[in-house]
């Protein structure tokens, strides 16, 4: 195989990947913004942004102290700051989410697998000083039958106390790809909510590529899952 | 029910609009020479006076504001294609015209920050409000007939960024109270009802029946 030819498709192959993270990540973090639930953590992605972050950032440091052109050096400072601006709003956004909805993520196997290392260890610190200031602040000094977290008294069946997601939402979407037999009731979901079962059968719902839709985020959640419906 | 998602949190603020917008690429004419860059999010250059080369938005800015190219105007926005688009725009009453996801913030971009660069730039501006409003203006009367909030899905065809992120609060919100409702009789159907102009933008409390 000749050389360059080789080389030239590892560079092509590299600017392919580095041009992907970046949208890719701005692809997570407009689904993150933009779905009611929590969804999985981008592991590798981060781990890679991350680390492309740490080495420019060195770089731009080194320039600005040997003298190199300082345009050139302002526009890396840039690109570098809009990365960053990305990467800290998706983990924010993250954080919020998990605050808010800490004892129903905490209590969910799915949700909870969900979270990376530090969000895991994040969640529950979070949890012990909530459980602790509630306690301390607020329960203790309840009759007992009302001091527990997740319910409003005793005789509560549910955890009526603990937050969760409204996944019945209204999402704006997109799909690159076309997707016929969408359902849009529910009836996976079980005798919980009655309405649903009451009402009459919808058709299936299909979806154009590149058309912009408002859906219920529960009737598309399975392919924003999958990465195949795009949230805006 | 306790928990009720809080309806700003998935809501992008205009800056986060205007900051995915400012990553579409365009064309400039530098008048410098500068070596390749390479960023996070992709390579560029390298940049020879004359030479036209795509960049994202954001560097054609930070470039021009300091003198270091012009910026071609993207094909969409001359004068003779925005006048089609307008038409267009206006003669069909029910769809939308295929424009930029992002041509309102990058229309506004150019306009703020490479003014000298936009030959005609009063038409070119006075069209791109027209359009922006016929547009509006169309966005809201749509909105009145909800045509499939039936099906649980409306399709908003052509739709770009800011136009859906002003409408989103309130369509959001509108379908998922027609869904809990979830009765058939309850959605308004333009044939039966008498016109009625939804307010997104209305915030203000309503008017107290009587007058202190």
């Amino acid at each position: 195989m000749d050389a360059r030819d080789g080389d030239g498709s590892t560079e092509e192959y590299e600017t392919l990947i580095q041009t992907t993270d970046v949208e890719l990540l701005k692809r997570a973090w407009r689904q993150e913004k933009a779905a009611p639930e929590i969804l999985k953590f981008e592991t590798d992605l981060i781990a890679r942004l991350t680390g492309q972050i740490e080495l420019v950032e060195e770089n731009v440091e080194q320039d600005a102290q040997s003298g190199i052109d300082p345009l050139t050096v302002s526009l890396y400072q840039m690109d570098l700051d809009r990365s960053q601006f990305l990467l800290r709003s998706y983990l924010r956004i993250r954080l919020q989410k998990i605050e808010k909805y800490i004892f129903h993520i905490l209590a969910t196997a799915e949700l909870y697998n969900r979270l990376s290392k530090q969000e895991k260890a994040f969640a529950k610190t979070c949890l012990v000083d909530l459980e602790k200031h509630l306690e301390e602040s607020v329960l203790s000094k309840l009759p007992s039958n009302y001091q527990s977290i997740f319910k409003q008294s005793m005789i509560s069946e549910e955890n009526d106390m603990v937050a969760k997601p409204q996944l019945d939402t209204f999402v704006v979407c997109k799909t690159n790809y076309y997707l016929g037999h969408i359902q849009l009731e529910d009836n996976e979901d079980g005798p919980s909510d009655d309405r649903a079962n009451q009402r009459p059968l919808e058709e299936p719902f299909e979806m154009e590529p590149d058309v912009l839709y408002f859906v219920r985020y529960k009737a598309i959640k399975r392919f924003v899952e999958e990465g195949r419906i795009d949230l805006f | 029910m306790a928990g009720q998602s809080d309806p700003n949190l998935s809501i992008f603020s205009a800056e986060e609009v205007e900051f995915m917008a400012e990553d579409e690429l365009v064309e400039i004419v530098p008048n410098m020479r500068m070596d390749k860059l390479t960023l996070i999010c992709g390579d560029y250059g390298p940049f020879f006076p004359q030479m036209p080369a795509q960049v994202p938005l954001w560097l054609a800015i930070a470039l021009k504001k300091r003198g270091k190219c012009t910026i071609r105007l993207p094909d969409w926005m001359s004068v003779e294609n925005l006048s089609q688009t307008l038409e267009a725009e206006r003669d069909s009453q029910e769809s939308f015209q295929v424009l930029p996801f992002h041509y309102v913030e990058i229309s506004r971009l150019l306009f703020d920050h490479a003014r000298g660069d936009i030959p005609d730039v009063y038409t070119v501006r006075s069209l791109i409000e027209d359009i922006r409003d016929v547009r509006f203006h169309k966005v809201e009367t749509s909105l009145e007939s909800f045509e499939d909030a039936r099906s649980s899905a409306v399709k908003v065809k052509n739709l770009s960024a800011m136009e859906v992120n002003l409408v989103r609060p309130f369509v959001g919100r509108a379908l998922q109270a027609f869904y809990k409702h979830g009765s058939p009789e309850l959605v308004p159907n333009p044939e039966r009802m008498p016109p009625r102009r939804p307010q997104a933008t209305d915030n203000v409390q309503r008017r107290p029946l009587r007058k202190r």
